[in-house]
């Protein structure tokens, strides 16, 4: 078997007393694509976020372990290594491509100053590769277009722009943060597209950061399952969300309203505070098929059944 | 096929004297235009008209559930707005109950009262200094609902309905989290006993277990108190989930009206159909997305303002501009080349129903 190309182990972010991220694990392997699924507060753009090494220090603090590819941990390098490695190896694609942007630069100047910094090209080699990514993410006449300001492009065209910065120099590793919510549907599927067909060319991993698990199981290949920064369950999109085992997962799937949906019965409640989460499964103030323990032990994560769940008392039957 | 301008209006008066519901708004060719200022390069300037709405036609009935939906820019703000009565239509007629909603609106509170909104940003519709029980009494107040001693005991009654304790009553909008402050616009909303709820963008950007639970409160009410509901949405299950019928717009005009489901199994409008495939769906392939950009609603193309994006236009669509038609029992189509809406063609509608 080889070795993914990103292995987490233990990732736990405190902010003060606040434990944001609490011990996730999580893998993927080369040419993957992962969804980290989960509601608001989950972490999920947290994680993002520790993984290009851009969590703002002030009172946080991050342990655990981040392999990727011949480097033995993420956390805790230096800026000075994360210069070789970030917006080269691996980058990210922001929800808001408008405001990720600079207003006062053209879009063709700042792609081309991407490439000359980060791969050292000449003015002009720069300057024709710039074209040539703008044409490779679907912007037409892009000659013409490397002369526009960010505001002169509509969101579904900023996205485009963004997405062509994040993959100028074919990193190994995309984080797209929620790519798409800022854009309207029709606009929405056009990028998920591209983004897909890009990283897949490239043969480069994705990171999706959704909301919709409909998306999630159309456009990757395994999900992770975030609750208060916890991992609930991993596992292959088809095994997960066909068949959920974890009730936290079992929650979000039974919120989905689809075109024809009848009836939906959430449970009542919502995610605890940090000071009033309890020390085991964070889940537990709202499981309804919590257990004694539950509140005080946290359940580990292990591998069953084809995928990876952290529940005492998980759903066997259908 | 259609012949354009025939059977052009839908005359609620004309076409359906059969139905026992009554029209409470029917706007008719409505059109709303601003003024704005274009800038064309540097330093230059020019005034240009920007119509928000064009040839907006729709019938509400009292008691009716309508999903209004559409993408961005598309007018659905604009046009409740004109519902409310809080703008003037440029040009056509808005009527609530047979009379102009400006009227209406000018002739004193009851159509205030009787017409309540939550709107699209619940968090900043509240004044952030009035605790959620002030919130809560000033419409009862403002609309003499009941004698002051009763307002806390009305309050308590106004929250316990849309699911939210009594001692909230004493908290500032800051201290609620983003389900429960549009709970409490909503028991706002509530509070003068309106016949009609409108609502815009009510459950979006919220998680999907706050999301459903706010949905389930909104068919409650809706079947409960009678309630006339008028949804603004861009998620089609919450359109099919909510409301019994749906408009669909694009580029200020309503291009699809009809039962939503009718609708949503078998749109008619090219622009309705690529919207229901853009729709995520569990394990489907990612649909082909429909190719190109929402022109500026300054830029409108000639003919249909689908032309551009069109996978089914023919010359005449760039030669006339479709208006809203009525095609068939209760649908109505805004297309020169409509897909068929009676037999269901194979590659029309897929399989959603998938067992898990
Ligand atoms: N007061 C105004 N002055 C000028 N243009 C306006 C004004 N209000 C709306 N518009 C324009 O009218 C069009 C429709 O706007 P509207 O706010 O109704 O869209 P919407 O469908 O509600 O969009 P969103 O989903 O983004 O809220 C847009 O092009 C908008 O820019
Ligand atoms: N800079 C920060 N300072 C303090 N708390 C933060 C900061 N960034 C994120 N958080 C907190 O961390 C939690 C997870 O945030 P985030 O990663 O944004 O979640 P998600 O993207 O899943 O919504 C939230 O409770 C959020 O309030
Ligand atoms: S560990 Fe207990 S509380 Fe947590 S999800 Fe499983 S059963 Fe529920
Ligand atoms: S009128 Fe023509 S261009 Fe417009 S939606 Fe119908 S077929 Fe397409
Ligand atoms: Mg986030
Ligand atoms: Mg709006």
């Amino acid at each position: 078997m080889t070795a993914p190309l990103l292995d987490v182990r233990g990732l736990t972010l405190h902010r003060g007393t606040k434990r944001i991220l609490d011990d996730v694990s999580l893998t993927i392997g080369r040419g993957e694509t992962v969804a980290l699924v989960g509601e608001s507060g989950a972490g999920k753009s947290t994680i993002a976020v520790a993984l290009m090494g851009l969590i703002d220090k002030g009172d946080a603090v991050i342990e655990g372990e981040a392999r990727f590819d011949g480097i033995d941990n993420l956390v805790g390098l230096t800026e000075k290594q994360w210069g070789k490695l970030r917006g080269k190896r691996l980058s990210m694609v922001f929800q808001d491509a408008g405001s990720a942007l600079n207003p006062c630069y053209t879009v063709g100047s700042q792609l081309a100053s991407v490439l000359r910094r980060n791969l050292g090209l000449s003015r002009k080699t720069a300057q024709t590769r710039a074209v040539e990514l703008l044409e490779n993410v679907g912007i037409n006449d892009a000659a013409a277009r490397m002369s526009a300001y960010p505001h002169q492009l509509s969101g579904g065209m900023q996205q485009r722009v963004m997405v062509a910065i994040a993959l100028a120099c074919n990193p190994d590793l995309l984080f797209a943060d929620e790519p798409t919510s800022a854009l309207d549907v029709t606009i929405q599927a056009q990028i998920i597209r591209l983004i897909l067909d890009q990283t897949k060319t490239r043969g480069a991993s994705c990171i999706f950061v959704l909301h919709d698990l409909a998306l999630a199981s159309q456009s990757c290949d395994r999900i992770v399952v975030l609750y208060a920064g916890q991992v609930m369950e991993a596992g292959r999109c088809d095994v997960v969300l066909r068949d959920p085992k974890h009730p936290y997962t079992r929650l979000l799937k039974s919120c989905v309203v689809e075109i024809g949906t009848q009836n939906l019965d959430p449970p009542e409640g919502s995610v605890p505070p940090y000071e009033a989460m309890p020390a085991g499964c964070r889940f537990s103030t709202r499981c309804p098929r919590a257990q004694a323990r539950c509140a005080d032990e946290r359940p580990p994560l292990v591998e069953t059944q084809g995928r990876a769940l952290a529940c005492w008392n998980p759903e066997w039957t259908r | 096929m259609l012949e354009p301008g025939m059977d052009a209006m839908i005359d609620p008066a004309n076409e359906r004297v059969a139905t026992e519901r009554e029209a409470l708004f029917e706007l008719l060719d409505v059109e709303k235009v601003y003024e704005v200022t274009k800038s064309e390069g540097f330093l230059k300037r020019s005034r240009r008209k920007l119509a928000a709405l064009d040839g907006v036609r729709l019938r509400i009935d009292q008691g009716a559930s309508m999903a209004l939906v559409g993408e961005s820019g598309s007018g659905k703000s604009t046009l409740l707005r004109v519902l409310l009565g809080l703008t003037e239509p440029t040009q056509g007629l808005a009527l609530y109950r047979g009379r102009s909603v400006n009227q209406m609106r000018d002739a004193g509170p009851d159509f205030a009262r009787d017409v309540a909104m939550v709107y699209q940003d619940a968090r900043g519709s509240l004044n952030p200094r009035m605790t959620v029980g002030q919130l809560i009494a000033e419409p009862l107040r403002h609309f003499g609902i009941c004698p002051e001693a009763e307002i806390p005991q009305r309050t308590n009654a106004l929250l316990a309905r849309v699911g939210l304790a009594a001692d909230v009553a004493a908290r500032y909008p800051a201290a609620m989290s983003g389900g429960q402050i549009r709970r409490v616009a909503i028991a706002r909303a509530l509070a003068s006993n309106p016949t009609v709820l409108v609502a815009d963008e009510a459950v979006s950007g919220l998680d999907v277990s706050t999301q459903a639970q706010l949905l389930n409160l909104l068919r409650k009410l809706q079947k409960d108190m009678g309630l006339t509901l008028i949804f603004i949405t861009h998620d089609l299950g919450v359109a099919s989930y909510l409301c019994e019928e749906i408009a669909i717009m694009y580029l200020g005009r309503i291009v699809e009206t009809g039962p939503t489901q009718a609708v949503l199994d078998n749109p008619a409008h090219p622009y309705s159909k690529a919207l229901r495939h853009s729709a995520p769906e569990f394990f489907e392939p990612i649909s082909d997305p429909l190719p190109g950009e929402i022109p500026s609603p300054l830029d409108l193309p000639p003919g249909c303002r689908f032309s551009g994006r069109c996978t089914v236009a023919q010359s005449d669509c760039l030669a006339n501009d479709p208006a809203l038609t009525r095609q068939g029992q209760d649908r109505a189509v805004a297309c020169y080349h409509p897909f068929a809406m009676s037999n269901i063609s194979p590659e029309g509608i897929k399989e959603r129903h998938v067992t898990f």
